[in-house]
């Protein structure tokens, strides 16, 4: 994908004033591009703001405009479902850093040309920042509640941190208050092969003849794609099949149906997504860690904060595992905060948020009221 | 939303003994029965419950409810964080009933603590003639099959608070759903409520 798309479906917000980021920076010029669903209450008291995942989108309950395929969370966002948009008027913006209409590394400096790797680095406060102001706009002083999985979660966290006014609910889903050795392993993987991708070209490819580092994306997106699954989903899915083929070619063809999988997850995903967009939200979720913000203990990041919090972990979830919400539980605890916690068990790994677990929904639902 | 039954004897004596508008930590809280009858008393009421499934349906009724064990997660909360730190049923299945007590009263600036006696009549006789462990009303679960690993009685858990120095505030015993004397409550009662402090 070498240009920034501006999809037509999403509404704009040009914020008045530079953006002040968590690196030291003012990010001038930024847009947010956002989805709404559902109707404002004259009181302003029904908003929903749903935060999206690393390479998720404002399409949360309508179709993509890339791809055509529906909104990425249908099954729990729309009339009658659990984020029940008969009642509650639903928000979500694409993060700043991201490639779907808000600003981000594909978007143009003020210099006209597109800002590459001279973007700032940017973190998850900054992306909540980001919501905050759009919120602002909207007139919206006091959301309902704050929902998220994965990176998703993270904001949820960040804003009920930061900015504890503006939430009465926080629901936060397979996520993690900071980025473990091991997350910040997988994520250096993948931001490395789009480095090592000549096509990338110091992250100013977006005039080149080329496609762009399109290679080392489709290759960070298989190796996440990986951890976004459990192993036991992975063996049951696919086992050791081989794919369109009797037996094992002695070559490097995708002989095993997993490996075409993985492919094709990897190729489809260059079509609908940037390269440096990728590099900039995966630091920033590296760089994402609650309790450091807070003098490194998590319960001072929720001191005297009054929203209700609710966290919620999946078994096989080995990216964010239990532990990890389980220590958010705690810190919540000490804070004196109203939170539940508890670990649902869904065979989907990591990407269980997304896919259908029906105990998830009611809880969902339950927590929202 | 499901309707919640009508509070067991032993919960609606602790809902009607918590002062209402007070902080409350139900350890072990099953569906929710006692945290919603003691938000309806305006209480600050959170929950802490092993069972995930049990976890799910509180949260589901707008409850604060963490998926915990008592001999693991108690520890977590810092001293005196709730008015009240209540367990009810539950003591006799946990590993360290004695640890479980002292960090209810570190938790919670008074205990209420429920349990079946394992001394009523009914279990003695039990015991006694039938040379069997006791499949009661109360008791309902055979022994190989049975969560409560650590069988109190009335005098026993007397004696563990004597010697833990921890003050007996009040006391209630009940047959059935009555509330029965306390005298002879080993041999009398079902099962007893103790609201304790230090």
């Amino acid at each position: 994908m070498a240009t920034a798309p501006l999809p037509e479906a999403s509404r704009v917000l040009d914020l008045p004033a530079p953006l002040p980021l968590d690196c030291g920076k003012d990010l001038p010029g930024v847009r947010i591009a956002y989805e709404t669903y559902g109707t404002l209450a004259a009181d302003r008291g029904n908003a929903i703001l749903i935060c999206h995942a690393l390479t998720g989108d404002q399409y949360v309950a309508s179709p993509h405009p890339i791809t055509g395929k529906p909104g990425w969370w249908v099954r729990m966002v729309g009339p009658g479902l659990p984020i029940d948009t008969d009642r509650f008027f639903v928000i979500c913006a694409n993060v700043i850093g991201s490639c779907m209409g808000s600003t981000g590394p594909a978007s143009a400096a003020p210099d006209g040309q597109p800002w590459g790797m001279r973007f700032p680095v940017i973190t998850i406060r900054d992306m909540v920042r980001g919501h905050v102001a759009l919120l602002d706009a909207l007139g919206i002083e006091r959301l309902h509640a704050v929902v998220g999985g994965s990176m998703g979660g993270m904001q949820a966290l960040s804003l009920a941190a930061n900015f504890a006014a503006r939430a009465e609910r926080a629901l936060v889903i397979a996520s993690t208050a900071r980025h473990s050795a091991q997350n910040i392993a997988f994520h250096e993987v993948g931001r490395q092969a789009i480095m090592a991708d000549p096509e990338w070209r110091g992250g100013d490819y977006y005039a080149a003849a080329g496609k762009g580092p399109d290679k080392g994306l489709a290759v960070a997106r298989m190796a996440a794609h990986i951890t976004y699954l459990s192993e036991e989903g992975m063996h049951e899915k696919f086992g050791r099949n081989l794919q369109d083929r009797e037996s094992k070619t002695f070559g490097f063809d995708a002989d095993f149906q997993v490996e075409s999988y993985l492919r094709y997850q990897g190729l489809s995903f260059t079509g609908r997504f940037d390269a440096n967009a990728y590099l900039y939200i995966t630091r920033a979720m590296d760089y994402f860690d609650l309790a450091e913000e807070h003098g490194g203990r998590l319960a001072a990041a929720f001191a005297g904060s009054k929203t209700r919090f609710c966290l919620v972990s999946f078994d096989t979830d080995w990216l964010y595992p239990t532990a990890e919400s389980r220590r958010i539980a705690h810190a919540l605890n000490a804070a004196g905060c109203p939170v539940s916690f508890m670990e649902l068990s869904a065979p989907f790994g990591h990407d269980s948020f997304l896919l259908d677990v029906p105990a998830l929904d009611r809880v969902v639902a339950g927590f929202l009221g | 939303m499901a309707a919640l039954s009508p509070l067991r004897p032993d919960l609606a004596i602790i809902a009607a003994n918590v002062a209402p508008g007070s902080s409350v930590l139900d350890v072990g809280c099953g569906d929710g029965a006692l945290l919603a009858a003691l938000r309806d008393r305006q209480c600050d009421a959170r929950g802490m419950e092993l069972d995930p499934g049990n976890v799910a349906e509180c949260v589901a009724r707008g409850l604060s409810v963490i998926q915990g064990d008592a001999d693991a997660d108690l520890s977590f909360y810092p001293d005196r964080s709730f008015d009240y730190a209540i367990l009810s049923q539950t003591l006799q299945t946990t590993k360290r009933p004695d640890r479980v007590l002292e960090e209810l009263l570190r938790i919670g600036r008074r205990a209420v603590v429920s349990f079946p006696n394992f001394a009523h009549w009914r279990v003695r006789l039990a015991l006694l003639w039938g040379g069997r462990m006791p499949v009661t009303r109360l008791l309902p679960v055979a022994w190989y099959e049975t969560p409560n690993i650590h069988h109190v009685t009335v005098d026993d858990f007397r004696a563990l608070l004597k010697e833990r120095g921890i003050v007996v505030e009040q006391a209630w015993f009940l047959k059935g759903d009555r509330l029965t004397s306390p005298a002879a409550a080993n041999f009398r009662a079902e099962h007893a409520v103790f609201l304790l402090s230090r």
